[in-house]
């Protein structure tokens, strides 16, 4: 397939939003690879259209960049043209700028338009009600630090209001760590994410897309996941910088077989 | 915040995750702005089994909105002929479609609450964002 063009984030703040990345685009070429459009066809194009219109949800949109493209490249990947998406993140200055991110990808569309829903200032999935999402996004804080952004602070440096310039530095630097510090093996966040998945997910048709790191063990990973029924699948849809055998980075496909 | 939206959430708070009151939020001293959207007539029908209709009735109810039909429309009640398909000529969308357009993808909610009928908590709404953060003691 032709490349498809990376959503412009040209209005986004890159001191205290993550901008986007080798992992960003890793999640752009696994969505549009013909493998995942296969794969997501079979699901989700026309003919299961009394299903209703697929969800597609990202958690941690940063820039929007990811969204965005699947946004407007929703009639290739799912193919229909009536898909809805929604994104959270816990950083409301990137909740702003992914709205706008969003929009503008959709307004450049030519034919029937995806619909952007919202980006919701939340943890993760929370708010979201159990069971509705069809396509689920997550490219994690997956750097193994020791400890995660200082989560009693995050209230006051989420406001959007102007501060002195050394709170305004501090801010921007909890801001920045909260979309790459993982914690312990990078995988706090992504832990946290994996155990909402069989609840947040649609029970026949939702699907999951993970980004891992190979410091977060990836293969442990995948087992885990095996383990949580027989119904589960896994396997690793997409990758990036494979060194002596090793992926530097990969996406997971999670997803139930009936 | 669109309406449609609304009819995904409910309150963030674990607490709350099996309470039938934790769905619909109800909207609190709220702003509403109309942002004009192109009008995609195939998602308006399609996205229609995918809705809690009580919940968006009783949403618009508290907003002051026109009332809505007890019943979710049927395809019928969204295109003007036998024709089904959006894309066909002689396919008009109908007054009750444009209505649900207007309602559920070009009504938003810039400034105000929502507030679970569970628990009571308030999630503020600014600049058309809404905030579900919970401090650490009440996840
Ligand atoms: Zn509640």
């Amino acid at each position: 397939m032709d490349m498809l063009p990376t959503p412009d984030t040209s209005h986004v703040s890159f001191d205290r939003i993550y901008e986007p990345y080798e992992d960003s685009y890793l999640f752009l070429d696994t969505l549009s690879s013909a493998t995942e459009i296969s794969f997501l066809h079979q699901r989700f194009s026309a003919a299961h259209e009394q299903h209703g219109s697929p969800m597609i949800v990202e958690t941690g949109v940063g820039s929007g960049v990811v969204l965005a493209f699947a946004a407007a490249n929703a009639h290739i990947i799912l193919g229909r043209p009536d898909v809805v998406t929604l994104g959270t993140d816990i950083n409301s200055f990137a909740c702003h700028a992914a709205s706008k991110t969003v929009e503008t990808a959709i307004s450049e569309m030519r034919s029937l338009k995806t619909t952007s829903l919202d980006i919701l200032n939340t943890d993760l999935t929370a708010s979201i009600r159990p069971g509705l999402v069809d396509v689920l996004i997550f490219n994690p804080p997956y750097v193994p630090t020791e400890d995660l952004p200082d989560a009693v602070k995050h209230a006051e440096y989420n406001l959007r209001s102007t501060m002195s310039p050394a709170t305004s530095f501090a801010r921007d630097s909890h801001l920045l760590a909260l979309s790459y510090a993982g914690g312990v093996n990078g995988m706090e966040v992504t832990n946290k994410l994996l155990a909402e998945i069989p609840v947040i997910l649609h029970p026949k048709r939702g699907v999951a897309y993970v980004l891992l790191c190979a410091q977060n063990k990836p293969e442990a990973v995948k087992q885990s996941i095996r383990q949580w029924g027989s119904e589960w699948r896994v396997l690793t849809a997409g990758f990036s910088g494979k060194k002596g055998g090793w992926e530097k980075l990969q996406i997971l496909r999670i997803w139930r077989e009936p | 915040m669109k309406i449609l939206t609304l009819n995904f959430l409910m309150c963030a708070r674990k607490a709350c995750k099996s309470s039938s009151d934790a769905f619909p939020l109800h909207p609190r001293d709220v702003e509403l702005e109309i942002v004009e959207t192109d009008i995609n007539p195939l998602f308006i029908r399609n996205i229609l089994p995918r809705v809690e209709w009580a919940a968006l009735r009783a949403m618009c109810n508290e907003l002051g909105l026109p009332q809505l039909s007890e019943t979710q429309p049927s395809c019928t009640d969204l295109f003007s002929t036998e024709n089904l398909d959006p894309d066909a000529t002689d396919s008009e969308p109908t007054q009750t479609l444009r209505d649900l357009h207007n309602l559920l993808v070009q009504t938003c909610i810039m400034e105000g609450k929502l507030v679970c009928g569970n628990c009571g908590h308030e999630y503020a709404i600014k600049e058309g964002i809404a905030n579900f953060l919970l401090p650490s003691h009440m996840v």
